[in-house]
């Protein structure tokens, strides 16, 4: 592993930019969140539009009858022929009635409903009162206008906060929705190291919600729970800072610090992790001899490009050219900054015009961009790699580690394979 | 306020995109916050487009509301222009701009751009994909197509492919040739392949044939109306609607030459001796009114099925639909809404389904084999083959598409004849498709004491039904042996001929005699 760089990209200036962005908004984040609470449902407040994303965005449609849905306004909501409230009220009733199974509503704001002001907060509390203590009601906001991608999911952590139990007990508290196996094996690992009683945010049901108090310590495993974190705060939580756990160096790292914090020295982790480390610095580097020597480019999407451009600089021996993110939280992602050598521009927000233009001048190896661009780029003879994978696929920890080196290795594999046929083949020769 | 789990159709922004995306040379501003770009991907990835679709967001985020939306507006218009160089401009909102009421249109007509502006009213509360469409459309033809001397030969426009459509890039290439054939040239196929100068001349063509209304049927009546253009009515899916459509088109242009049927093979290989199996088979059908109305038909007269149901989502064609499905014996459906189709599929239990990507998957869950006749499309209604749904060609395509889904001729009479065979039964689904056939457990649940008795008496269970009539063992394990698409079907028409007759008990003989008294 490469050793702490001399000077890391936390000082390097920031080009911000602002204007046509090419991003999902934060209802997005419903399409994964309603498959790990199992007891959940996401009711979106909001137009057809919102309904059409998430039906597109989920790709092929869920076979069974998802755990979420959108209330979609008409034209009587808006023109105040019909109380929105009343209406809205009405809907939860007959969801619930044919719900049963439901535990936990999460009511979720939408651009129209934020323009409207249509006071989901008020709504939630009245719908509590009716529908609780059965079902707790609660709300957060997915719209455009206020959250990108990932931030959809901080936004419902973040709602959710408020309403845990307190404890006095000492526990960590693990924050962000990950695949199920990939939360078995890091409770694994925290087990071995010793460091426990350990809680999970989200929970996969209600009743398995975590406590909390001045107590708790919580580890975040995602970059972008910036809310969550600031609520948990508000609870008297105290962070623990760590690189994120991608890589065999992040997982380390991520596992190192949380022991730390429980009292338990790195010889410890060290003797717990060396047998999967090693698994996964062998699987790593399978996938880094295709990595090795290229160049990527992070267009900004879902706030992991800084943590994995580390990952594959230092792990992957890539060579970044952009690191874009949607939003910058300067004490969420120093820590992994401090890791990444000087050299690429780090931006923040988008113009997607001026990015692309930047894209074609320095003709990266990958660019990692949304679904929108990808064919796009491709066809111009650019490999690309879809960033909504990203957090489709178990990535975190060890034994994910080669599976997310190989999630950049494979677009060029293919590139390779296909070169002769290609239909950019001058291009894809070079 | 209504909920909405799965919608057949997107915003009518979506509708205008498709319109734009489809042409060339022509650029949309669309008002709207950063989220809304999620169609982009709809085109990139769905259709497979090697280009982004020319739409620029305008990207408001919530700090903008209280400031200057509208300057944000007059920049992205602006920006658009320079870089794009369009020979048109489309300016619309999307359903959140829609709120905010800046009014794209008016903003753009003051900033004096030197292309024509085009600016689209698409009322996101009312309507949906295809008004967008139509309306995108219509408005560029309105703004664009000027009066001009017809063609010195016999020319006429294609109307309504757009990008997204469901096989529109087939069906304009098998019409073209069609027409080709009888003599005809292609004056402009629009909006699909067109620029604003060739809508500009639009005007030149003899004649209008319209392939999709739900896509262009505004612009083909006012083109009628301003250009004395008239069009044409029938929609050649199935091999006698293109024979139709032929003498519809040889009577508006005078052709004459005769058209090579040679290649057309569906009405053979539904003649021949192996598609007996297909005769009545019940279909359902659903999806837009267009492609239902011309499926049913051909499912009827050129298949021989019998059309059990069928409705559309789309409320605009709600009118024709009705009328045809009365002449079918039938009560349309229509609606939007995904739960009561699956509803009324459930209850008709119907063989097959002639649907959409949305039935495809109620299909999945009910157990029945279902083709996709309809938008809304999906990644594997783009195949890399030709496969147009219209014409000659398109009626084979249909006969193919039809039957793949289902159980073959001699299998099915296999299937019935041993249906209690453990790897080769009906719920192991046909034999040429490619999952893992399950095996059955053949364990049939008796309980000892009915089992002791040869399971005529006492019921095992008292199942649900109407009127607490029982169902005996020995009826229930014979009901088992009814092919499973057919078996709720006969579940209830036993129980509805059991409780008619005043029966509190369900036989063997009971289920034979209901058997025979709803056979058609």
């Amino acid at each position: 592993m490469t050793s702490l760089p001399q000077n890391g990209c936390r000082t390097t200036p920031v080009l911000r930019e602002r204007g046509q962005r090419e991003v999902f908004c934060g209802l997005t984040g419903i399409i994964w969140l309603h498959r790990k609470m199992q007891d959940a449902f996401f009711l979106v407040v909001g137009s057809r539009t919102c309904a059409h994303l998430l039906q597109s965005a989920a790709g092929v449609m869920i076979f069974a009858e998802p755990r979420f849905g959108t209330a979609i306004l008409e034209e009587k909501d808006l023109a105040g022929m019909a109380d929105a409230n009343a209406e809205l009220d009405r809907e939860v009733a007959r969801l619930l009635e044919r719900r049963p199974d439901i535990r936990q509503l999460f009511l979720v704001g939408s651009c129209p409903s934020e323009v409207i002001k249509l006071d989901l907060s008020r709504a939630a509390e009245r719908l509590s009162a009716i529908h609780g203590p059965a079902v707790r009601v609660l709300n957060f906001s997915g719209s455009g206008i206020e959250t990108t991608f990932t931030e959809g999911e901080d936004a419902c952590l973040a709602s959710m906060v408020p309403a845990l139990p307190k404890t006095q007990e000492k526990e960590l508290l693990m924050v962000g929705a990950l695949p199920d196996v990939v939360e078995d094996q890091a409770l694994d690992l925290l087990a071995q190291i010793g460091v426990g009683p350990v809680r999970c945010l989200p929970a996969k049901r209600a009743e398995l919600d975590p406590a909390i108090g001045p107590n708790t310590r919580y580890a975040l495993t995602q970059p972008f729970l910036g809310d969550t974190h600031a609520a948990l705060q508000r609870r008297g939580a105290q962070i623990i800072n760590a690189p994120f756990p991608f890589g065999a160096e992040g997982t380390t790292l991520w596992l190192k610090a949380v022991a730390a914090e429980f009292g338990i020295g790195p010889e410890k982790v060290d003797e717990v992790v060396a047998a999967p480390r090693a698994r996964a610095e062998k699987a790593i580097a399978a996938a880094a001899s295709t990595l090795k020597g290229k160049r990527i480019f992070f267009m900004p999407d879902s706030q992991l490009e800084i943590p994995l451009a580390r990952f594959l600089t230092r792990e992957c021996g890539m060579e970044a050219i952009e690191i874009s993110t949607p939003y910058l939280h300067t004490d969420i992602h120093g820590p992994e900054l401090d890791l990444i050598a000087q050299g690429p521009v780090i931006s923040e927000g988008q113009d997607v015009d001026l990015q692309l233009d930047r894209v074609r001048a320095s003709r990266p190896d990958l660019t990692v961009c949304g679904l929108g661009l990808a064919n796009p780029l491709e066809a111009e003879g650019l490999a690309t790699k879809w960033a909504i994978e990203l957090v489709f696929t178990p990535v975190h920890f060890f034994e994910q580690a080669g599976d997310l080196a190989g999630l950049f290795a494979r677009p060029l594999r293919r590139r390779a394979i296909l070169a002769a046929q290609h239909p950019n083949r001058m291009e894809a020769a070079e | 306020m209504k909920l909405a789990v799965w919608t057949y159709e997107g915003p009518p922004h979506v509708g205008a995109m498709r319109v734009a995306t489809g042409m060339r040379d022509l650029h949309m501003v669309l008002h709207a916050p950063q989220g809304d770009t999620y169609a982009d991907l709809l085109f990139t990835m769905i259709e497979r487009r090697d280009h982004r679709p020319p739409v620029s967001y305008t990207t408001f985020q919530a700090r903008d509301l209280g400031a200057d939306t509208a300057g944000l507006f007059m920049q992205s218009a602006r920006d658009a222009h320079e870089r794009f160089k369009p020979e048109a401009l489309l300016v619309t909102a999307s359903c959140t701009a829609e709120l905010i009421q800046d009014d794209p249109g008016g903003l753009a007509e003051t900033m004096g751009l030197p292309v024509p502006v085009i600016p689209l009213e698409l009322p996101s509360y009312q309507r949906k994909e295809n008004f967008g469409c139509d309306e995108a459309f219509l408005q560029l033809c309105r703004a664009l197509a000027r009066p001009m001397e017809r063609t010195a030969r016999v020319t006429c426009n294609i109307l309504g492919p757009t990008a997204l459509g469901f096989r529109h890039r087939d069906d304009l290439q098998e019409i073209t040739g069609l027409l080709s054939e009888m003599g005809i040239e292609v004056n402009v196929a629009a909006p699909m392949g067109a620029s604003p100068s060739d809508i500009a001349r639009m005007g030149q063509a003899h004649f209008n044939v319209l392939l999709y209304p739900e896509t262009a049927e505004s612009a083909a009546r006012w083109l009628e109306r301003d250009h004395g253009q008239p069009f044409t009515k029938t929609i050649p899916i199935g091999a006698i609607a293109t024979r139709a459509f032929i003498e519809e088109v040889r009577a508006l242009s005078g052709s004459t030459l005769p058209v090579d049927e040679s290649r057309l093979r569906m009405p053979w290989w539904a003649a021949s001796v192996d598609s007996t199996y297909l005769t009545g088979k019940r279909v359902f059908l659903f999806g837009d009114g267009t492609h239902v109305m011309a499926a049913a038909k051909v499912a009827r007269d050129e298949m021989g099925f019998e059309v059990c149901g069928m409705g559309c989502y789309n409320r605009e064609q709600a009118r024709p639909l009705r009328a045809l499905a009365k002449e079918f014996g039938l009560t349309a459906l229509i609606t939007d809404d995904y739960l009561e189709v699956e509803r009324a599929i459930e209850e008709a239990a119907p063989e097959m389904i002639l649907g959409t990507q949305m039935e495809r998957h109620i299909g999945k869950r009910l157990g029945i084999p279902c083709a996709v006749i309809s938008a809304p499309v999906h990644v594997q209604d783009f195949p890399a083959r030709f496969s147009p749904q219209m014409g000659f060609e398109g009626a084979n395509v249909l006969f193919d598409t039809w039957v793949h889904p289902l159980v073959m001729g001699l299998e099915e009479h296999l299937l019935a004849m041993f249906r209690e065979d453990f790897e080769f039964h009906d719920e192991a689904g046909p034999s040429h498709h490619g999952h893992k056939a399950q095996i059955r457990d053949l364990g049939v649940p008796v309980a000892p004491a009915a089992a002791a008795e040869g399971g005529s008496t006492p019921p095992t269970a008292a199942l649900p039904s109407a009127d607490n009539v029982i169902w005996l063992t020995c009826a229930e394990r014979e009901l088992k042996k009814i092919p499973f698409f057919v078996r709720g079907k006969a579940r209830r028409n036993t129980e509805k001929f059991a409780s008619e007759k005043g029966l509190h008990e369900i036989s063997v003989d009971t289920l034979y005699e209901a058997k025979a008294h709803y056979a058609r």
